[in-house]
């Protein structure tokens, strides 16, 4: 076969096989192929979304690292800040769900420390078709396992993140981890091979034939094919990594430290390109130096193993002793495999011999671009729903226990409980609220964390949707009493040579960037995850955001749970007539249609003013946001988590479905001491937001009456208790029974 | 009061008690590495943190009990030193012999993060002597083999010398099958041993120890140390002989 | 070289959770399983002057570190490595 036509088998087009040729003044050989068929792959170049990425605020006087690195780092004051990323798992999750999920979560660990900064959370951002599937079900169960037990061992608390289920990703789950740390400013370390001369050392796990082009393999779309692919997916093991973390952290307190990389997506081949391309050098090895696992190892699998638990570290020349010792501490071993050069080349060798030389910066970052048109969908063109066609169910109270019922609101207990979510004894706010908080010991500040998307606002608008996807994140945050500081994404789409994907994957990046500028919240870090589709189905477009908040004084941080009978609720914001893509529509009618919910950018942002200044003066007893399920289901979650009930009465001219389970944005439920009312009318006043009293916290039961102008009357009915039980077990009953 | 916090491969909530002593109680504490060894002089508490030494790959606490810090621990727990097991800590001095029974998974094979109840079943020792007998208090667990086995006669024994310290229960007390979070035999959470120095427990009291984490009925434990270290109570075999 | 294959099972009587969810899932799937129990195996390569030798270090193995003897068994077989 002639090596323009193994360029193809290995996914590289005629422009991109060319271009190498041109590079290297010469055809490349097999290895050097193999190199540049996974670096330039779009998992590793982002060829098809990097012009898109460019969209995106990054920058903000409190960001000390924006997209480019192994994560983005924001300050948050007393010489501290805080590293954050997120990145998908999702090809190898469908195939081995509990390898892919764990081997997820160390990556992203990898990634955080490798920063210098400590881990100190996880979230997961979880997406699965319907759980009456089997298959789905052991998809389900498998990711989550694997999540618990990489997590667990490794002492980070897993503290939340979101499991939604919808056929759009039976197929193709999707499962994003996202890893926050802490760092003092003057600790931070980048993945930068710097000074000729310095040693580039392999630290962790020796390397064996696991998951030889993983990276490509993430940019194909799932076949039958992919079962018989197993092979490329890893295996994790977290007690490597817990001890890898905690030599490494040793290690980077070292002044003769010059740069650290994760050996993650096409191993030491991204690894050594990266950061020899981000210092502008080059680095010379040999592969022979590389401990292995397995026998007979190739240079070419050597360089493209994607075994887990390994970190190439650049030392000042002369400590590479300092650095063995450090690790022997730990039981790991640490080899020098090689050392940086001036000449800008990736140089491999075996045994002294030559075996690839390729310029360092043509692989890590000269993957040509690829302009693509979207082609706006066809099913966006079908009108939206004729509302009137739909009738008013007669028993509401039946439907706000069917939608408290739904995989996708009920209570996600069943899953986090299996996350050890209190180690480290900074979890204020648990999982299982709109944002879990932790405390930042020795200051007197908490942050904030949160994921946020929902797929089918994406797929049905998917600009309204990339908007909806930032503003509830930053509103899951407010309600804590956090001010929201910065975003990292994870973009899950179909293939981008499908145009109509395509215009998806722009339009939510033109969504993502415009309540981004206009919430001021930088994007500082993300990962991109395309062809997730299978034969039968594209996954609904996916933009996870994953987003962070500060709270100066960790003390006065507000839950979503009614805590007092007799307290009066408040409703901030505005009801509105929107009843499309709401789960109220697809539960109770099976619609999955309509416009969904608009988010007005403005009215947003004073929304968030108004909420955070009356936590920060301590006048609220709860606040929660209206998301999924609407205003009733928001209402009942206050009284289930706060164990009580509530009496109210909304007048208004819009439908009764559409103001109970609409999911029009912008909207906050508080509950307050009466005294506290003239308080927040007046802050609500200030900040121009619509206050209106909706009922009052009382025990036991849950009522609310709906009038209109015209003398119409519909109402809920229920027991707290009830309400509860539905809502704490039926995931539990889904997955289990 | 000096405490030693044994740092296996593994541990991951060294910090965390570490943390305890000495932030949260104002005492001397520090770390040491399994591959030292001290002498028992040198403290007057060693925590064996939770967390999955080595992985927990063989069996939970299997390996680490062969570490050279072990060896300074059975000495100091002959000397009377306390020795406080939480979870992991717990499964190792099982392991070990220091405490009788064996570690199971969980008997619905899942890892369990969640807040539990527990009936105080003695007050009468170093550990426990703030908390009144009988009394429920809540804390969290987080573990996936935390289910206590001991045959019968063992058991019996613990019963017989008052040797359960913490039983799962339900809010108001009741020990049902229904606590039970893992299948623990007799809804045991913790057990001294004879000479009532050494204490494994599943549930972590390091994790209730302050006002913003929203639950301090675990700091009640770590006083209770110091109050018997200090001298201040005096307890077991003391009393009744 | 000698090749050392151990099974390490629960003793008779200890409930075995792990079994007990694979009899489940077997009988599920209309294999009536009468009983499952799980166990470890583990397989061990060593050096020994001779087959007695290596058995005495495998047992000692056993009783030290790879079984609990409050809840497992143990049994192995030894064979010496063809070259």
């Amino acid at each position: 076969m002639g090596k323009a036509e193994e360029a193809k088998k290995l996914g590289l087009t005629d422009e991109e096989y060319n271009l190498i040729v041109q590079t290297l003044g010469r055809e490349p050989n097999d290895v050097e192929l193999g190199m540049y068929s996974v670096m330039w792959s779009e998992h590793c170049s982002y060829k098809n979304s990097k012009p898109l990425l460019k969209r995106f605020p990054t920058k903000a006087p409190h960001v000390l690292q924006g997209p480019g690195e192994n994560a983005g780092i924001v300050d948050i004051g007393d010489n501290l800040a805080v590293v954050l990323k997120i990145e998908s798992h999702n090809h190898p999750s469908a195939v081995e769900p509990y390898q892919g999920a764990a081997t997820g979560v160390g990556g992203i660990i990898r990634d955080i420390f490798a920063m210098g900064a400590r881990p100190i959370a996880l979230l997961d951002s979880l997406r699965f078709g319907e759980l009456d599937d089997p298959r789905v079900k052991y998809l389900f169960g498998g990711v989550v396992s694997g999540i618990a037990d990489y997590g667990n061992c490794m002492g980070i608390p897993t503290v939340g993140g979101e499991t939604y289920f919808n056929d759009a990703y039976k197929d193709n789950p999707l499962v994003n981890a996202m890893c926050v740390g802490i760092i003092r400013h003057e600790d931070i370390v980048r993945g930068k091979a710097q000074g000729v001369g310095n040693s580039v050392m392999l630290v962790g796990a020796a390397t064996g034939r696991d998951g030889i082009h993983g990276a490509s393999f993430a940019s194909e779309e799932l076949s039958e094919e992919s079962e018989s692919k197993r092979p490329s997916v890893q295996v994790g093991d977290p007690f490597m990594e817990k001890l890898l973390l905690e030599a490494c952290l040793e290690l980077l307190k070292e002044k003769w430290v010059v740069g650290i990389q994760d050996l993650g997506a096409a191993g030491l081949t991204s690894a050594c390109s990266e950061t020899a391309a981000r210092a502008g050098t080059g680095i010379e090895l040999d592969v022979a130096l590389v401990p292995r696992r397995e026998k007979g190892m190739t240079p070419y699998e050597v360089m493209l193993s994607e075994s887990q638990e390994r970190m190439l570290i650049v030392v000042e020349k002369g400590h590479e002793e300092d650095v063995k010792r450090i690790f022997e501490k730990w039981d790991l071993y640490a080899i020098k495999i090689g050392e940086v050069t001036g000449d800008g080349m990736l140089r491999v060798l075996e045994n002294g011999k030559i075996v690839a030389e390729v310029p360092a910066k043509s692989l890590a970052e000269g993957a040509p671009v690829i302009k693509r048109e979207g082609k706006r969908p066809a099913y966006m063109d079908i009108q939206d729903l004729d509302y009137s066609k739909i009738e008013i169910p007669e028993n509401l109270s039946e439907v706000l226990l069917r939608l408290l019922a739904s995989p996708n609101i009920a209570s996600k207990a069943w899953v986090y409980q299996q996350y050890d979510h209190t180690v480290r004894t900074d979890t204020v706010v648990p999982p299982g609220s709109d944002a879990a908080v932790l405390r930042i010991k020795g200051t007197k500040k908490g942050i904030a964390l949160t994921t946020d998307c929902n797929g089918l606002y994406c797929y049905l608008d998917p600009y309204e949707g990339g908007k909806q996807a930032v503003a509830e994140a930053a509103r899951n945050l407010v309600v804590t009493g956090a001010k929201p500081l910065a975003i990292t994404d994870c973009l899950n789409f179909g293939s981008p040579e499908n145009p109509e994907v395509y215009y998806q994957f722009e339009k939510c990046i033109d969504g993502i960037s415009e309540a981004a500028k206009a919430l001021e919240i930088p994007v500082v870090s993300g990962n991109v995850s395309f062809y997730n589709e299978s034969s039968s189905r594209v996954i609904f477009p996916t933009p996870v955001i994953g987003m962070v908040g500060l709270l100066e004084d960790v003390t006065k941080h507000c839950t979503m749970a009614f805590k007092n009978p007799g307290d009066i609720v408040v409703l901030l914001g505005e009801n509105s007539d929107e009843m499309g893509a709401s789960e109220y529509l697809r539960v109770i009618f099976g619609i999955q249609g309509g416009k969904p919910p608009r988010v007005d950018l403005e009215r947003e942002k004073r929304l968030h003013l108004c909420c955070l200044k009356a936590i920060k003066e301590e006048i609220l007893s709860s606040a929660h946001d209206v998301s999924e399920g609407g205003l009733a289901v928001a209402i009942a979650e206050s009284c289930i988590t706060g164990n009580l009930g509530f009496e109210g009465e909304i007048t208004s001219d819009i439908r009764a479905d559409a103001l109970l389970f609409g999911e029009g944005q912008s909207r906050i439920v508080v509950s307050l001491k009466e005294e506290n009312l003239p308080a927040l009318i007046e802050i609500a006043d200030e900040t121009g937001v619509k206050a209106t009293v909706l009922g009052r916290v009382v025990p036991e039961y849950f009522r609310i009456n709906v009038k209109d102008s015209k003398g119409g009357f519909k109402k809920i009915e229920l027991s707290v208790g009830e309400m509860a039980e539905i809502w704490s077990k039926s995931l539990e009953r889904k997955v289990e029974g | 009061m000096r405490c030693a916090v044994i740092v296996f491969p593994g541990s991951n909530c060294d910090v965390d008690c570490f943390h305890v002593w000495k932030e949260v109680l104002g005492q001397p504490a520090e770390y040491v590495f399994h591959k030292e060894k001290f002498s028992p002089e040198d403290f007057d508490l060693i925590i064996l943190p939770g967390g999955f030494s080595y992985g927990d790959y063989l069996r939970a606490g299997a390996i680490a009990r062969f570490s050279p810090a072990m060896d300074s621990v059975y000495k100091a727990a002959e000397k009377g030193k306390l020795i406080l097991g939480i979870c992991n800590g717990f499964q190792i001095l099982l392991e070990a012999g220091l405490l009788p029974g064996a570690m199971m998974k969980n008997r619905d094979l899942k890892f369990h993060c969640h807040d539990v109840y527990l009936k105080v079943g003695t007050a009468d020792s170093p550990f426990t002597n703030m908390y009144l007998p009988g009394e429920v208090v809540k804390m969290p667990i987080a573990h996936g083999e935390g289910n206590y086995y001991a045959d019968a006669d063992t058991i019996e024994r613990l019963k017989r010398e008052d040797r359960i310290i913490f039983y799962y229960s339900d809010e108001k007390g009741n020990i049902t099958d229904e606590a039970n979070p893992n299948g623990s035999v007799e809804n045991i959470a913790g057990i001294l041993n004879e000479e009532r120095n050494v204490l494994g427990m599943m549930p972590h009291p390091e994790r209730c120890a302050e006002e913003i984490l929203g639950n301090t009925d675990g700091k009640r434990l770590f006083m209770s140390i110091l109050e018997y270290l200090e001298g201040r109570v005096k307890i077991g075999k003391s009393r009744r002989s | 070289m000698f090749n050392a294959k151990i099974w390490v099972r629960f003793k008779n009587g200890v409930l075995d959770p792990q079994g007990a969810a694979i009899k489940g899932a077997l009988n599920h799937l209309g294999f009536e399983a009468e009983d499952v129990r799980v166990g470890k195996l583990i397989e061990v390569k060593l050096k020994a002057d001779n087959l007695d030798e290596a058995k005495a270090k495998v047992r000692m193995m056993c009783e030290k570190l790879l079984a609990n003897p409050v809840l497992e068994d143990f049994s192995f077989e030894v064979v010496e490595e063809s070259i």
